[in-house]
């Protein structure tokens, strides 16, 4: 194995005078979990947009297994095997969660124009979508639709409709956002079952959780990587204590 | 209603009491009944009236599967009612009066334009989609205004109704009708089984939101224009078969108000429900019917009304029976 799955060089955005993202350089081999952290602000979620193909570069490039996918877009990145949750949910809002989920599937088993047999009667749809929610714990809400679903619920089945695109690299941006504490300890829970078998890309702000799933760690400010490294190195880095974690440490300690 | 029956201790089962069933099919039976009814009383009006009914309501039907379905308010969908009419109409003036010639080529052309005004707009979102369609109605109106051969800004009487070797007689009134009323039928089936199918879910879920489609792995321009056309040829079928019930073609058949017409009927029956459309286009044809014999101008209230009517209910006819849309 030579080249990681995912590769970024130079990945430069700038929002008029706001730098988003400047330089910004990743390796991460298949199977790793990623973390990127950084203080509000730092261009965490600009990175996820442009890593899934929302946002597009002002320079630099992102090569994905191997092929140059710069210039691809989402739905084209989608099906290489790049899946994404969004930090602030973004689902089909008056579908019920299953029907959130097959879709998913279904965009991910060829074409979709097949116009008269009823697609909630496709065993080949419903059952992995059935099979996603239940993996995490959604099982018994199947039905509802999503709007009637709690924000935690929601939350989770951001993550089973991304898991349902059967992705290689997972782009978690801040899934523990607005979580109790029970159901952040079922998600923390959910994607350390994850690991290993996915690579993954978590944005995530509670260090708790970084440190507990993390195999090496990036650390933006100001749309810059000032350190990338294993937890621990990270951890200990002086320009990192300065520009973040000792500030959290404060905060919290 | 629901306790009342348990308190008889009557076991029916759920869809009985179903008013989403109910009442699509109470009202399917009346129009079917509606030439028995003709016939008793010796009063053709009737035929005409709800024959009317049965075509615009395919026409809706069509509107409500991009509008209500997919999110796409397209405001010119009269022009495909003109098509469809002129396609017949032009048809019949060159002789050629076969309807298995005329109707297939009604819904081709109406097909052929939906892809250009779909493929030039669908890029294209809220306001702008709008205009756009908009504007291509606008051009086949001034376009047919300029055919003199075929009537111009007069409109044309056509001779004879589209033939179909023996098979059906569309002279015959209450034949005509129930040609309508079959095809009326036929398009509740095709929509249905459209939606709810994996094309349809796609449309329903690029109309649900666009970026979550995407992100899952489907880019929506082709479904969304497949859509368009799928509109576009059923809405060029009513075209043809209002052109029959008229024996008439003209411009005004798709002037800008009819589109804003046929809106209403959809919007007021109720957006994404399957039958919304055609309890839509009862009512405002009903209600024209009645206001024309009081006022010179239905039309100027109507339309406004209703509207209000429908923003009012937030959910069309069909939500005050309880039914739940887009499912
Ligand atoms: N579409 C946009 N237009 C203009 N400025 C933007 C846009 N998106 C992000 N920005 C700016 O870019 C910078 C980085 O934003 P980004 O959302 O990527 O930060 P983040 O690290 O995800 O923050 P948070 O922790 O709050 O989620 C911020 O200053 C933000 O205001
Ligand atoms: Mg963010």
């Amino acid at each position: 194995m030579s080249e990681p799955l995912l590769q970024v060089a130079g990945l430069t955005k700038r929002f008029g005078g706001v730098i988003a993202a400047e330089a910004i350089a990743l390796a991460i081999p298949a199977g790793e979990c990623h973390a990127v952290i950084g203080p509000n602000g730092a261009g965490k979620t600009t990175l996820v947009g442009l890593l899934a193909g929302e946002i597009a570069p002002e320079r630099g490039s992102i090569r994905f297994d191997g092929r140059d996918i710069t210039a691809l877009a989402v739905p084209g990145r989608s099906q290489l095997g790049l899946a994404r949750s969004f930090q602030i949910t973004s689902l089909f809002a008056d579908f019920t969660a299953l029907d959130n989920v097959a879709l998913a599937v279904q965009a991910h088993d060829g074409h979709s124009f097949r116009f008269l047999t009823d697609a909630r009667r496709d065993a080949a749809l419903r059952e992995p979508a059935r099979a996603a929610l239940e993996a995490i714990g959604l099982g018994s809400r199947a039905d509802a639709r999503v709007d009637k679903l709690s924000h935690g619920e929601q939350r989770q089945l951001e993550i089973a409709v991304a898991l349902a695109t059967k992705p290689r690299l997972l782009l978690l941006d801040e899934p523990m956002a607005g979580l109790g504490s029970d159901e952040s300890a079922r998600m923390v829970a959910m994607l350390r079952r994850l690991k290993g078998s996915l690579t993954m890309v978590l944005i995530e702000h509670d260090m708790a959780t970084v440190f507990a799933l993390a195999d090496r760690i990036t650390v933006l400010v100001y749309g810059r990587v000032i350190a990338s490294g294993d937890p621990a190195a990270v951890r200990a880095d002086a320009a990192v204590r300065e520009a973040y974690l000792g500030e959290q440490d404060a905060r919290h300690g | 209603m629901k306790a009342a029956l348990k308190v008889l201790g009557v076991p029916l089962p759920a869809c009985w009491l179903a008013p989403r069933a109910a009442l699509p099919a109470a009202v399917l039976a009346l129009l079917g009944l509606v030439p028995v009814y003709a016939a008793a009383t010796g009063d053709p009006f009737a035929l005409t009236l709800f024959g009317r009914i049965e075509i615009l309501s395919i026409a809706a039907i069509s509107l409500n599967l991009i509008m209500g379905y997919g999110g796409m308010a397209s405001f010119g969908h009269a022009a495909y009612l003109g098509i469809g009419g002129y396609a017949v109409g032009i048809l019949w003036k060159e002789g050629i009066t076969s309807g298995f010639v005329q109707w297939p080529a009604a819904i081709a052309v109406s097909a052929l334009f939906a892809l250009v005004v779909g493929a030039l707009s669908l890029r294209t979102r809220g306001v702008y989609f709008i205009m756009i369609t908009l504007a291509f109605a606008q051009m086949v109106y001034y376009v047919t205004q300029g055919l003199d051969r075929y009537g111009g800004d007069d409109g044309m009487t056509i001779g004879s109704r589209s033939g179909f070797a023996g098979l059906v007689d569309l002279n015959n009134a209450t034949q005509l009708y129930y040609l309508c009323f079959a095809l009326l039928l036929a398009s509740l089936v095709l929509v249905s089984r459209v939606v709810n199918s994996r094309f349809g879910l796609v449309i329903q879920g690029a109309r649900s939101n666009e970026r979550r489609m995407r992100a899952i792995g489907i880019s929506t321009f082709r479904y969304k224009l497949v859509c368009f056309v799928i509109a576009g040829a059923l809405c060029g079928l009513s075209g043809a078969l209002l052109a029959n019930h008229t024996n008439f073609i003209s411009p005004a058949m798709m002037y800008w108000t009819r589109s804003g017409d046929l809106m209403v009927m959809v919007i007021l029956g109720g957006l994404g429900s399957l039958f919304g459309p055609v309890l839509g286009t009862v009512t405002y044809l009903l209600l024209e019917e009645a206001l024309s014999r009081v006022t010179e101008y239905p039309g100027l209230f109507l339309g406004p009304g209703l509207l209000l009517v429908a923003i009012f209910l937030n959910g069309g006819i069909e939500s005050l029976f309880g039914a739940r849309r887009r499912e």
